[in-house]
């Protein structure tokens, strides 16, 4: 007998309560603190931050911790709290510049005014499983610690500049459209792809890039400089008349220096790639300088040859994990009437199709 | 019981506005598709959240709501949707297709007709109805702009070609008042009459793509064919099992592993009331007996 599908409700309920469970799990084990999620799970936080478009440590580790460690599932919530946030201004664009630096290298010069500076890397770690952390560790030695310089660490972009060896920045008083509260209409700008793809999927944006490095659009980048550290964020305040800092933010921002181009009447130049994003997030800023300077081969006047990474609409429509992610899994909703409709149809061509090759059988046995 | 930590219905009222503009520009251009920059909504994109912004740009306190997913009010999406606009907006709720004022609907609409003093909100997964023949949408665009529907005709055509039939049974395109061609949503053949000289607003949202479109009541809707291959509205060659209906959309429900099958309507107020009414059905049993 048929079993209607009732009871949607209760089994949602319940869905939700078994779900609670599940992401507290053992009750003999301590429930881990946002804190702890904030302070030592640092580069999940900075994820969700990115690619949810919300600096917030304290927000994206409570998402981390409701999502159970899924961080799209996380980078969702915080885009969905986001967008119910009143929008009370723009800040001034941040200035790199001036950036409290924590980490900052370049692949293109063995030393340069600001110097090398490594800072918090795993990239000479050696990848040993370090069991020392599986016991209730220590409290690690203390780093060594140093006065910051009071030098300027220039871009080395700016460098490269002085002697015209690079394009020029484009500089425009212009206020970039806003991706969150305009639909994303194409052909895009530059300063719109570049939003879209800080907030990219980190994973879609690194094999993207990759695909460039093998040849998918290849450009040739060169690491010019690779930043991290803390900036000021400055607000206009209207009743003042000047502005404010009110806080700051941790940014890395990735510089690369990709093949040349000339013609005939302009000497070659060296093209620029750039990559900013929330927080420490080295792999995300160097793939999005590479992806940003694949986009740009029309400007370039280079050739469209097809590779994925060139393509505008295709890597802005397909970027975003949270709409990705949300149309991959509607499938798991019912479909029932729409397979039905399909199902009448297969049958109604499997029946023309065996009722003319039974006809043609009585044929060929006259 | 209503949230309070929200705005009515959600969104904020400068979200709604925007809305309201693209939906009043889309009713004044039917079957034309207005960008509008959709908001992350607390549910994941694909799972309606087209139909929920336009359903909120909608909502005023004393409307009734409806929620159908496949025709049924209690399929657990339209439930969490439902349960959504119960919590945001606290307006009353019904499955009765006759008592709502305003239905949102996720592939299917509902067999009673519709009135003047209804709107209904389709959500929609990919509104471009050219979209799987030409994947770029500056250049879908443009073809609407130019009315370039050539290449829907040609797909058409091959379809019978190759299988002797159309072979598209749900999403089916129409041309709209004779000018746009437009995607109806994946609700299937069947419905698609349902959409022409309609006494309701029908309107269509689909947030992931950030595109709302509509048909104005009494529109002329046309699903495209061919003189010698007419369009043809089609469902299974069955009666209700539970209500004896001959004319309404089923769903086909397998009841054992030895291919035992029944069909019912998917319109689950229909049958319903239909049942109420003393309808029986070859497996059907007079509604007392039931567990509500």
């Amino acid at each position: 007998m048929y079993v209607a599908v009732k009871g949607g409700e209760r089994a949602i309920d319940n869905a939700h309560a078994w779900l609670a469970e599940e992401r507290r799990g053992d009750l003999a084990v301590a429930e881990l603190t946002l804190g702890q999620i904030r302070e030592q799970l640092r580069l999940s936080v900075n994820r969700v931050m990115a690619e949810g478009s919300l600096y917030d440590p304290d927000l994206a580790a409570l998402a981390i911790k409701q999502a159970r460690g899924d961080l799209i599932e996380a980078i969702f919530l915080i885009r969905a709290y986001r967008t119910t946030l009143p929008r009370l201004g723009g800040s001034w664009p941040v200035d790199t510049a001036e950036m409290a630096i924590d980490r900052r290298i370049s692949a293109t010069f063995k030393d340069l005014p600001g110097g090398q500076i490594l800072g918090p890397t795993f990239d000479y770690t050696h990848r040993l499983l370090d069991f020392r952390l599986a016991a209730d560790g220590e409290a690690p030695v203390p780093a060594a610690t140093a006065t910051p310089s009071p030098d300027a660490v220039p871009h080395v972009m700016g460098l490269l500049d002085r002697d015209g060896l690079i394009e020029p920045a484009p500089v425009t008083d212009g206020t970039p459209r806003d991706l969150t509260r305009a639909p994303l209409e194409l052909p895009a700008d530059r300063a719109l792809r570049l939003q879209a793809i800080t907030r990219a999927d980190e994973g879609f944006l690194l094999s993207l890039a990759y695909s460039t490095q093998r040849g998918y659009g290849r450009t040739h980048a060169f690491v010019g400089e690779l930043r991290i550290g803390t900036v000021a964020v400055e607000v206009d305040i209207p009743e003042l008349g000047f502005s404010v800092a009110i806080g700051e933010v941790e940014l890395t921002e990735c510089e690369t220096v990709n093949q040349f181009t000339g013609s005939a009447t302009q000497p070659p130049q060296f093209t620029r790639g750039y990559g900013l994003v929330f927080g420490q997030s080295e792999r995300k800023a160097i793939a999005m300088s590479l992806v940003d300077r694949a986009l740009r081969w029309q400007e370039l006047g280079e050739d469209f040859v097809g590779a994925p990474a060139q393509d505008e609409e295709f890597v802005l429509s397909h970027c975003d994990n949270v709409q990705a992610t949300g149309f991959l899994e509607h499938i798991k909703l019912p479909h029932y009437v729409d397979f039905q409709a399909e199902l009448e149809l297969l049958r109604r061509l499997r029946h023309d199709t065996q009722r003319m090759a039974s006809q043609q059988n009585a044929e060929a046995a006259e | 019981m209503t949230d309070t930590a929200y705005n009515f219905a959600y969104l904020d009222e400068q979200t709604k506005r925007m809305l309201r503009r693209a939906i009043l520009k889309a009713i004044a251009v039917p079957g034309y598709q207005v960008p509008f920059a959709s908001r992350e909504m607390p549910m994941p994109y694909g799972w309606g959240t087209g139909g929920v912004q336009v359903t909120a740009a909608c909502l005023c306190p004393d409307d009734r709501l409806k929620v159908i997913d496949q025709g049924a009010d209690d399929t657990t999406n339209a439930v969490s949707i439902r349960k959504f606009f119960q919590r945001t907006a606290g307006v009353a709720t019904t499955e009765r297709t006759a008592e709502a004022t305003v239905i949102q609907t996720r592939h299917r609409i509902p067999e009673a007709p519709l009135t003047e003093d209804q709107i209904l909100v389709y959500q929609v997964p990919i509104p471009e109805p050219l979209r799987f023949l030409e994947p770029r949408e500056t250049e879908t665009r443009k073809m609407h702009e130019l009315e370039e529907y050539g290449l829907m005709h040609v797909k058409l055509y091959e379809d019978i070609a190759r299988h002797g039939h159309i072979a598209t049974s749900y999403a089916y395109p129409v041309k709209v008042e004779g000018r746009y061609v437009m995607d109806p949503s994946p609700i299937p053949k069947f419905d698609n009459p349902k959409l022409s000289d309609c006494p309701a607003i029908q309107l269509f949202g689909a947030g992931r793509e950030q595109r709302i479109y509509a048909l104005p009541p009494y529109t002329q809707v046309v699903s495209l064919d061919f003189e010698d291959h007419p369009f043809v509205a089609s469902r299974a060659q069955h009666d209700c099992d539970l209500c004896g209906a001959d004319g309404s959309y089923l769903d086909e429900v397998i009841i054992d592993d030895l291919g035992g099958r029944m069909f019912v309507c998917s319109d689950t107020d229909f049958c319903t009331t239909r049942r109420e009414l003393g309808h029986i059905g070859r497996l059907g049993a007079p509604m007392t007996d039931e567990v509500a």
